[in-house]
C-alpha cells in the first residue's frame, strides 16, 4: 500500500528549486481547468437529476429545467415514497445484499486462507482452478439452465450462490493474508490452537480493515446488481430496487416506441420523469450516503489486490 | 499436530514438503501426510471448491449443449448430439455477422478511449500541486464507479431525453432536439461516453500508485541531462508505469468481447439494434427470450473462446516484447 509519506517524498522530488518556466505555469492552468471540467461532468448528471425531481412536469416537459428546479414541489417524492412496491422492493435489496455478502464473505475468506499457506500440498491447483475462471467461464446461457435446474429461480440463493466468491477480492485477501507474520500463527500452534482455533482467535482479529474492505466490496456489488434478479425473479414482489427501476425504465421506453417516437405518448413518458428522477435519488442516496466513508476501503483494497496480481 | 503446524520456513515452495528431511517415498505418501496435517485446512476449502465446481465448471461442462439437442426441463447436458449443427447455424445467420461487427466495433471503441483516458488523467492529478484539490478531483471522480448500472442507464435517458439538459444545451445553440436514444447512429457514441464517464476516474488509482513508486533520482538525473517537463514525462513517467499499463492494457483485452452485456441491454431498444446490438446480447435474446438454448450456447461458447484466446495471446506478446505478463 501506498503510504502518504511516500507519496510526498515522490513529490518532493520533482523540480521545486528550479523556478518553473512559462510553459509550465500554462499546464498547470490548463490542467486546473482540465480537471475542473472533470470534476463537473462528474457531477453534473446528479445535480440535473435532483432538479429533474424536485420540479413541476411542466417545466420538464418544456426543456427548462436544468441544473434549477422549477416549479419546485415534492408531489413525486411523494408518489414514490407510498407505493408499497418501492419499499417492498428495498427490502428485498437489503436482504438479498445482506445474505449474499454474508455467504460471499465467508467462503471468500475461507478459501483465500488456504491459499495463503504456501506449505500447503496442492495449493498451486487450488489457486490455477480459482484464476482459471477469472478468464474463461461457462457463459450466460448454461448458468440459466444450470440455476433454473436446482430449482434456485424466485429465491434469494439465485442471486447469492451463482456469484459467492469473486476471484479479484479472493486475491486482495489472500495476498492481505500472505503478509500477516507467520510467528504469530506458530505461536498460535504452540498455544495448543488448531487451524480453526487460529484462524478465529489470532487471524481474524487481525483481519478486522480486511474483512470490512471484503463486507464493502461484496455489499456494493450486491446491492448495484440487477440482471441476476431480472433473470430469475418471476414476481413482482422479489424485485430488488434496481429491477423496479429498471422496469420504469422500460416501461417509459415501451410508451415511446408504441406512441410512434415523441408524439401522442409525450405525456405518459413525461409524466414518468420526475417518478423517474425520484426513484434515481431515492435508489442512489444509500450509496452517497456512505461513499465518503467507504471509498478509502476500496481504494487500499485495489492496491493491495494491484501489488499481487 | 503442534510440531506439524510449526513452518520452518515460510517461503517453501507449493507442492515441496517444507520439511528439510526428505520424504522417502516419493508418490503417494506425501499427499497422505499432507492430508494428515492439514485436514483442517483442507476442510476449509471444501465449501469454496464445492462453488467453483458447481457455478464455475459445471457451466463450462454445460456448454456441450451446444453440440446437443436441449429440451426445456430436460438433462442439463442435452438429449442427443447434433454435431457442428448450432454452429453451422449461427455462421449462416446474417444477424451473427451484424452482431459479431458491432462487437468488435464496441470493444475497440472502448478498448480505444477507456484505456488511455485514465493514463491521461493519471498524469494530469500527478501534476497538481495542491494535495487538497488533487483529493478532491480524485473523491468527486471515483463516484460514478460504486454506481449501479442501472442508474448510469437512467442517467443517460435522463440526460439525453427531449426535454434533457443535452437537448436544452443544443437548443441554446439553435439546434433541433434529436431523439438520442433512438437513433442508431448515435449508439456508440452513448455508450462509449457514459463507459468513460463511469470508469475513467477509478482507472487512475493503479496508476496514481505507480507513480509514485518511481525513484525522484531519475527525475533529478534527466534534468540534469537537460530534459525539460515533458520529456521528462516521457522518458521517465511513462516508463514507470508500463508494467501497470501493461497488466491492464491485457486484461482490458480479455474483456474485449465481453463488451457492457448490463449496459447494452439496458440502453438498447429495436429502433438501435443495427449498432448497438452485440454477441452477448443477442444470444440473451435466442436463449433466454426465445428459448433456443442450445443455438445460443453455441454463440456463447464461441465468444468465450475467442475471449480466451484473446488473453492468452496478448499475454504471451505482452511477455515476449516488454516482459510483462500475468501470470
Amino acid at each position: 500500500m501506498v503510504s502518504t509519506d511516500a507519496r510526498a517524498r515522490g513529490r518532493a522530488s520533482r523540480p521545486r528549486g528550479i523556478r518553473p518556466t512559462r510553459g509550465y505555469r500554462i499546464f498547470q492552468a490548463v490542467n486546473a481547468v482540465v480537471l475542473t471540467g472533470v470534476v463537473v461532468v462528474t457531477v453534473y448528471p446528479f445535480l440535473t437529476i435532483v432538479a429533474r425531481s424536485l420540479s413541476d412536469n411542466a417545466y420538464i416537459v418544456a426543456g427548462e429545467v436544468n441544473l434549477v428546479p422549477r416549479g419546485f414541489n415534492l408531489t413525486a417524492y411523494r408518489v414514490v415514497t407510498s407505493d408499497p412496491t418501492f419499499w417492498v422492493s428495498y427490502r428485498n435489496t437489503v436482504v438479498y445484499t445482506v445474505v449474499a455478502t454474508l455467504i460471499s464473505v465467508v467462503l471468500t475468506t475461507c478459501y483465500a486462507y488456504v491459499l495463503s499457506k504456501r506449505h500447503l500440498r496442492g495449493r498451486t491447483a487450488l489457486v490455477g482452478i480459482a484464476v482459471f475462471t477469472m478468464f474463461f467461464t461457462g457463459g450466460l446461457i448454461p448458468n440459466y439452465v444450470l440455476v433454473t435446474s436446482l430449482g434456485l429461480k424466485n429465491t434469494v440463493w439465485a442471486i447469492a450462490l451463482p456469484n459467492a466468491v469473486n476471484v479479484f477480492n479472493l486475491l486482495v485477501m489472500k495476498a492481505f493474508f500472505e503478509s500477516l507474520p507467520v510467528e504469530l500463527e506458530e505461536a498460535a500452534a504452540v498455544d495448543g490452537l488448531d487451524t480453526y482455533g487460529t484462524l478465529l482467535r489470532i487471524v481474524l482479529p487481525l483481519s478486522k480493515a480486511m474483512v470490512a474492505t471484503m463486507v464493502l466490496f461484496y455489499a456494493v456489488s450486491f446491492w448495484n446488481s440487477w440482471f441476476a434478479a431480472f433473470l430469475y425473479m418471476d414476481r413482482q414482489d422479489l424485485l430488488p430496487v434496481t429491477v423496479y427501476l429498471r422496469n420504469l425504465l422500460a416501461g417509459a421506453t415501451d410508451a415511446t416506441q408504441t406512441g410512434g417516437g415523441l408524439g401522442s405518448a409525450d405525456d405518459i413518458v413525461q409524466s414518468a420523469a420526475t417518478i423517474q428522477s425520484v426513484t434515481i435519488v431515492l435508489t442512489v442516496l444509500p450509496i452517497l450516503a456512505v461513499y465518503p466513508f467507504i471509498q478509502r476501503y476500496f481504494v487500499s483494497g485495489i492496491m493491495l489486490g494491484a501489488v499481487k496480481g | 499436530m503442534l510440531s506439524e503446524t510449526v513452518r520452518p520456513s515460510s517461503d517453501a515452495r507449493p507442492g515441496t514438503s517444507p520439511r528439510a528431511k526428505p520424504t522417502r517415498t516419493p508418490g503417494r505418501r506425501p499427499w497422505r501426510r499432507a492430508l494428515r496435517r492439514d485436514w483442517q485446512l483442507y476442510s476449509l476449502a471444501v465449501l469454496p471448491l464445492l462453488f467453483f465446481l458447481t457455478f464455475r465448471y459445471l457451466p463450462m461442462l454445460g456448454n456441450v449443449i451446444a453440440f446437443r439437442r436441449f429440451r426445456p426441463g430436460g438433462s442439463l447436458f442435452g438429449e442427443y448430439w447434433t454435431g457442428l449443427r448450432y454452429f453451422r447455424l449461427f455462421f449462416t445467420d446474417p444477424t451473427f455477422w451484424s452482431v459479431f461487427t458491432n462487437t468488435l466495433v464496441l470493444g475497440a471503441l472502448t478498448l480505444l478511449f477507456c484505456f488511455p483516458l485514465p493514463i491521461v488523467l493519471a498524469l494530469l492529478l500527478n501534476e497538481v500541486r495542491s494535495r487538497a484539490l488533487k483529493r478532491f478531483v480524485q473523491s468527486v471522480s471515483y463516484l460514478p464507479h460504486f454506481l449501479s448500472i442501472v442508474i448510469v442507464a437512467a442517467m443517460v435517458m435522463q440526460l439525453l431525453s427531449v426535454d434533457g439538459a443535452v437537448n436544452q444545451f443544443l437548443g441554446a445553440v439553435g439546434a433541433e432536439p434529436v431523439a438520442f436514444l433512438q437513433q442508431a447512429g448515435w449508439f456508440r457514441t452513448i455508450y462509449v461516453s457514459s463507459e468513460v464517464w463511469q470508469t475513467v476516474g477509478w482507472g487512475t488509482i493503479l496508476y496514481l500508485a505507480a507513480l509514485t513508486t518511481i525513484d525522484g533520482d531519475l527525475y533529478e538525473a534527466a534534468r540534469i541531462d537537460g530534459a525539460n517537463r515533458w520529456r521528462q514525462t516521457w522518458h521517465v513517467t511513462l516508463p514507470g508505469i508500463r508494467p501497470t499499463m501493461m497488466t491492464l492494457l491485457i486484461l482490458n483485452i480479455g474483456t474485449f468481447m465481453a463488451v457492457g452485456f448490463e449496459k447494452i441491454l439496458l440502453l438498447y431498444n429495436p429502433l438501435t439494434y443495427p449498432t448497438a446490438d452485440v454477441i452477448s446480447t443477442y444470444l440473451y435474446r435466442v436463449g433466454i427470450v426465445s428459448g433456443n438454448l442450445s443455438y445460443a450456447a453455441a454463440i456463447g461458447l464461441f465468444e468465450a473462446v475467442i475471449g480466451l484466446t484473446l488473453v492468452l495471446s496478448a499475454n504471451a506478446i505482452s511477455r515476449r516484447t516488454v516482459g510483462t505478463s500475468l501470470w
